[in-house]
């Protein structure tokens, strides 16, 4: 009784904190996003009609409200510019996730064959480029592989190539940036389900008959699909909505969503049409959220 | 009563070392002078010995004796550092366990979590390459054996521990190895299901013919089911032998020590005749012993005598004149009764300040015999139920 009175109410506080959280700062400024979604462009400030004015009267929020459409969403299914973009975002996701699967599995799963106290040291160096900034560290790709740039004054020195290589500003160096910069994404779930795997389950299986590589795929593999789900989903997910990256690696030739939506909003100053893009954006990343959240509900009530 | 303990003797010699090897009589499994380091730790020591083909061998010892390291060996997932292991005559020492024919049963059982109960059963079949419908069979067979039909959909998560265990024993008995290694098999069980568990292996163990080499800890589970055990301590087998072999005539203090519960008093031979030795001891004053088959060499020795048969009494035992002279008695007070159920110990205090412990079986309800803590009391043994031992 005594303890029920000591806990109830931070409690109770405890539960409900992260949902003021989500309205505050997810669902209101969502919603301020759809409703300039769904209103028109103008040259004023803010830079679309209708504005709801409380000062006004009931009457005028009533005609502001009528005149919401649903002609930016319209836009961006006719002009295949948006169409593009997204397909692009989606093309350069899959394929950058399935990059990360193909070189952080093999990284994860030697992490997780390491002695006990190599596998914090290589945690940690998994970790160590977090300590700088992410922007920094697109930029000191930049001059890696610039036209002078270490990468081509190696290739040069060591007589591989006669004329530097163009890598700047093509796909190649955008997804490089992409692999470099999600890849502990992708490593620590792999690593956290491999790790805590029981090695006599390898045993067991080799006991039964089963060669390594055999062991492996039908025990090791299956058994780690959980993180696989998670890793990808942690990767692809930000990918999608990815900006500096392909911003500053990627050539101007096609764009992913994100940048669109950039341009829209910066160059364009279209605020209604950014919004739809975003909206939009944010309806399609909700399927693999879902998913990602069954994913981990899952492995909880699995128990680990 | 002397003839039978000369028999346990006799059964006790003929387990040194191995007989010559004659193709005919070749043991099926030999591990010959196997050693096995971690680092500077040597986990077993050049060890030797011989298992017979359908015997139930219990390895015993306690934690970090070594049993598991030779199960392992045996296994594959070790390789031994030194000597040899030949399964029907071939060394496979060296061979990697999925080309061995020997299963494990794992003492968590790990089962694969992500496979029904009847693709656990089948995994090492299908590796076998075992027709579709001749694993069909066998895992329905397997199933049968162990008691598991119904469950065959059921993944590891959705059993209870002995439904488990089962599957796991399924899953090491299905592809018929000629030896299934069994590591510490019912430690996660509970008491009464340990107990019933242990009757149906050796039911099984029976039926199948099969070899089953089993490590335990607990020495109630070997001599309960195995028809003989090799105790282990420090890497080395300190004696094989039959269950009550170990008990009666253990070869050294350890053993004795190790094997069920034991008096044991340091003393020296001070005389010695045909078929007696009297053996002034430090704190039971003397004892008379029968003499042991293999003579005792040396002088400084250790009388050791099981509770059980440390009889009590109030007045000492009524004795006839043939036998009186030999019966050995310790007066002192009792200083603790523990009641058990079906018997009870009492710890005696003798004069020298040492304590001699006796267990009786309660065999009436009634406790008219019973005695209670501060009782004088004489406690008493004959000859033939000492051991001399002389390390």
């Amino acid at each position: 009784m005594s303890a029920r009175r000591v806990f109830a109410r931070p409690a109770r506080f405890a539960a409900i904190a992260p949902y003021v959280w989500m309205v505050l700062f997810f669902l209101v400024p969502f919603g301020f996003v759809l409703k300039i979604s769904l209103s028109q462009t103008a040259i004023a400030q803010p830079p679309y009609t209708p504005v709801f004015d409380l000062t006004e009267g009931l009457a005028a929020i009533k005609a502001a409200f009528g005149e919401l459409s649903l002609d930016n969403f319209r836009l961006l299914i006719s002009d295949n510019l948006y169409i593009l973009s997204y397909l692009r975002s989606l093309v350069v996701a899959v394929t950058s996730t399935v990059i990360l699967l193909l070189i952080g599995y093999p990284i994860a799963y030697g992490m997780a064959r390491l002695p006990r106290r190599w596998q914090s040291v290589a945690m940690m160096l998994v970790i160590v480029p977090f300590w700088t900034s992410f922007l920094i560290r697109i930029y000191a790709w930049i001059n890696i592989l610039q036209h002078d740039g270490l990468l081509n004054q190696i290739l040069l020195a060591l007589h591989i190539v006669s004329t530097p290589v163009v890598w700047l500003s093509t796909d190649s160096a955008m997804y490089l940036g992409i692999v470099y910069s999600y890849l502990p994404f992708m490593i620590l779930p792999l690593y956290a389900t491999l790790a805590k795997m029981d090695v006599a389950l390898l045993e067991a299986a080799s006991d039964l008959g089963a060669p390594p590589r055999q062991a492996f795929w039908l025990v090791t593999f299956p058994l780690s699909l959980p993180g696989v789900g998670a890793g990808a989903l942690l990767c692809f997910i930000p990918i999608v909505g990815e900006f500096v990256i392909p911003d500053l690696l990627a050539g101007s030739n096609s764009m992913m969503i994100g940048q669109t939506l950039w341009l829209e909003f910066f160059t364009n100053r279209d605020w209604p049409v950014a919004a739809a893009t975003a909206v939009a954006l944010l309806g399609l990343l909700v399927p693999p959220l879902l998913l990602y959240d069954r994913l981990q509900r899952r492995q909880l009530e699995r128990g680990g | 009563m002397a003839e039978e303990l000369a028999k346990i003797e006799t059964a006790a010699e003929s387990v040194g070392p191995a007989p010559s090897p004659a193709a005919a009589d070749m043991p099926l499994l030999r591990i010959e002078e196997v050693g096995k380091k971690f680092g500077s730790f040597r986990a077993v020591d050049r060890l030797s010995l011989d298992i017979r083909a359908g015997e139930f061998f219990a390895l015993l010892g306690p934690s970090g004796c070594g049993k598991t390291t030779l199960l392992r060996m045996l296994a594959g997932f070790e390789t031994p550092d030194e000597g040899r292991i030949l399964l029907d005559g071939k060394d496979i020492a060296q061979v990697l366990p999925h080309e061995r024919p020997v299963n494990m049963m794992f003492q968590n059982y790990a089962l694969f979590p992500h496979l029904p109960v009847r693709d656990n059963i089948a995994f090492g079949l299908k590796r076998a390459g075992m027709a579709r419908a001749d694993i069909a069979t066998r895992v329905a067979e397997m199933v049968s054996l162990v008691k598991l039909d119904g469950l065959e959909k059921r993944k590891p998560d959705q059993l209870s521990g002995g439904q488990k265990q089962r599957v796991a024993l399924a899953r090491s008995l299905a592809r018929r190895p000629q030896v299934l290694l069994l590591d510490e098999p019912l430690a996660a069980l509970d008491k009464k299901l340990r107990e019933s568990t242990q009757a149906e292996l050796m039911d099984l163990q029976r039926r199948l013919g099969t070899t089953f080499i089993i490590v335990t800890h607990d020495q109630e589970e070997a001599m309960t089911m195995a028809g003989r055990i090799g105790v282990m301590d420090a890497g080395r087998l300190e004696q094989v032998g039959p269950p009550r072999e170990l008990y009666e005539a253990p070869h050294s203090r350890w053993v004795a020590e190790f094997v069920g519960d034991v008096n044991l008093f340091d003393g020296e031979v001070s005389s010695r005749d045909n078929n007696r030795l009297t053996i002034a001891t430090r704190d039971a004053g003397t004892i008379t012993v029968a003499q042991p088959r293999q003579p005792v060499t040396k002088t400084i020795v250790s009388v050791a005598i099981r509770p059980e048969k440390v009889k009590m009494s109030r007045r000492g035992p009524v004795s006839d004149a043939g036998t009186s002279h030999a019966i050995n008695r310790l007066e002192g007070v009792v200083t603790e009764v523990s009641y058990l159920g079906g018997l009870t110990t009492y710890k005696v205090k003798l004069e020298s300040g040492a304590v001699a412990r006796s267990s009786m079986a309660n065999t009436a309800r009634l406790d008219i015999d019973a005695y209670s803590a501060g009782q004088r009391v004489v406690a008493w043994f004959t000859p033939d139920d000492c051991v001399v031992l002389e390390q």
